[in-house]
């Protein structure tokens, strides 16, 4: 990955420590009180007591409710390791990949809140409808046009060069939509395509290979796109895999003055 | 049809066209006020100069241009109103500031 510049947000890297419990805090053993939100965006709370464990994710917790407390609450994961973004939930306040947070980091005395994501429609109890998520990353123009045919001999490129290091620290990106759910303007601007998306969008303006990499810049500029951008930083504060959507929209933002980088 | 970049582009280099010529404004408020010029004075020393009507003009000209920019993303981003609305009186906000710019310019100068 590329140093990153003093005047981006860096990511939160305490949201990935082992935390251990503060004084004060529930211990192994203790009883959980654990809110979690059913139904769909008009639903509510619903409390559930859960037992703290030494090891203990948010999604265990999830989990634990359903099998022995709420067989019908519905929730989403697949890989259990931080690989695939599934079960992506708002878990006290912030968005978060419950597998990879332990509980410690985030209790509040003993009190845990778990709710879906914010900015999404919500399915039921846990489970967002991602479609909003995934239309707005292909209207700011995210998807990879190709310059060669599977006939055509490979691009040979540099993984030294300057272009290519600019979009590998941005190319990480496993659409979890955790940034989608942090950023307030999403949440206020209907129209703004998100942080995940602007990252795309500037790993593609990196990219040799991308047929339309001339027009990323207005497709950049379209209504909703990075001018929307307030420059918060919650994208990069929350996004789990440490990437920097506010670096990616700040360098789309340069690229209506200086135009776009050299890929060459 | 002027499209995003462009609009974006406007209001960045017309911020950066105000910056130095809000604080020579400013600066210059407060001179004529300390020293407590009166209005004939200060007519006395603007009218007929090429420098201070080259000056306010495009003092104005940043402001037509920036101002109802700001204002057009404030009511994107606030309002329910169509883009067309919102650009309709974005535009006619940049006449009217533009026209009661430069006629204060034109009485100064």
């Amino acid at each position: 990955m590329t140093s990153k510049t003093s005047d981006t947000v860096q990511p939160d890297r305490s949201q990935h420590d082992h935390v251990h419990a503060q004084p004060g805090q529930a211990q192994p053993g203790d009883r959980l009180e654990v809110s979690i939100w059913r139904g769909k965006r008009d639903g509510g709370f619903k409390q559930y007591a859960v037992e703290l464990r030494e090891n203990q994710t948010v999604l265990d917790i999830v989990t634990e409710v359903q099998r022995q407390h709420e067989p019908s609450l519905a929730y989403r994961f697949a890989c259990r390791v931080g690989v695939c973004g599934s079960c992506a939930m708002t878990v006290n306040g912030a968005p978060r990949w419950t597998c990879r947070t332990h509980v410690n980091q985030v209790i509040a005395g003993n009190q845990l809140t778990i709710e879906p994501l914010r900015h999404l429609p919500v399915i039921k109890d846990l489970v967002c409808d991602l479609a909003p998520f995934f239309e707005k990353w292909q209207k700011a123009g995210g998807t990879f046009k190709p310059t060669k045919s599977r006939l055509d001999k490979p691009e040979p490129i540099d993984p030294q060069s300057p272009a290519r290091k600019t979009a590998n620290a941005a190319i990480e990106c496993i659409n979890c939509a955790v940034c989608y759910s942090a950023c307030d303007v999403v949440g206020w601007n209907n129209d703004y395509v998100g942080p995940a998306a602007l990252n795309r969008l500037w790993t593609l303006a990196n990219d040799k290979r991308h047929a339309d990499r001339e027009q990323v810049t207005d497709l950049a500029f379209q209504e909703g796109g990075c001018a929307s951008c307030h420059s918060h930083g919650n994208c990069t504060r929350h996004c789990p895999v440490e990437l920097s959507p506010s670096q990616s929209i700040a360098a789309l933002k340069k690229s209506a003055i200086f135009g776009l980088p050299d890929v060459e | 049809m002027i499209n995003g970049r462009q609009l974006y582009l406007a209001q960045r280099l017309s911020a950066v066209l105000l910056v130095p010529l809000v604080l020579i404004h400013l600066a210059l408020i407060i001179i004529a006020v300390r020293n407590g010029l009166s209005a004939a004075e200060i007519l006395g020393r603007t009218r007929g100069s090429l420098l201070w009507g080259v000056f306010y003009t495009l003092f104005v000209l940043a402001v037509a241009v920036h101002v109802p920019l700001g204002v057009r993303n404030v009511m994107t981003e606030w309002t329910r109103l169509q883009p067309r609305v919102v650009d309709a009186f974005c535009l006619l906000f940049c006449l009217l500031l533009l026209i009661a710019g430069m006629r204060a310019v034109f009485a100064v100068v």
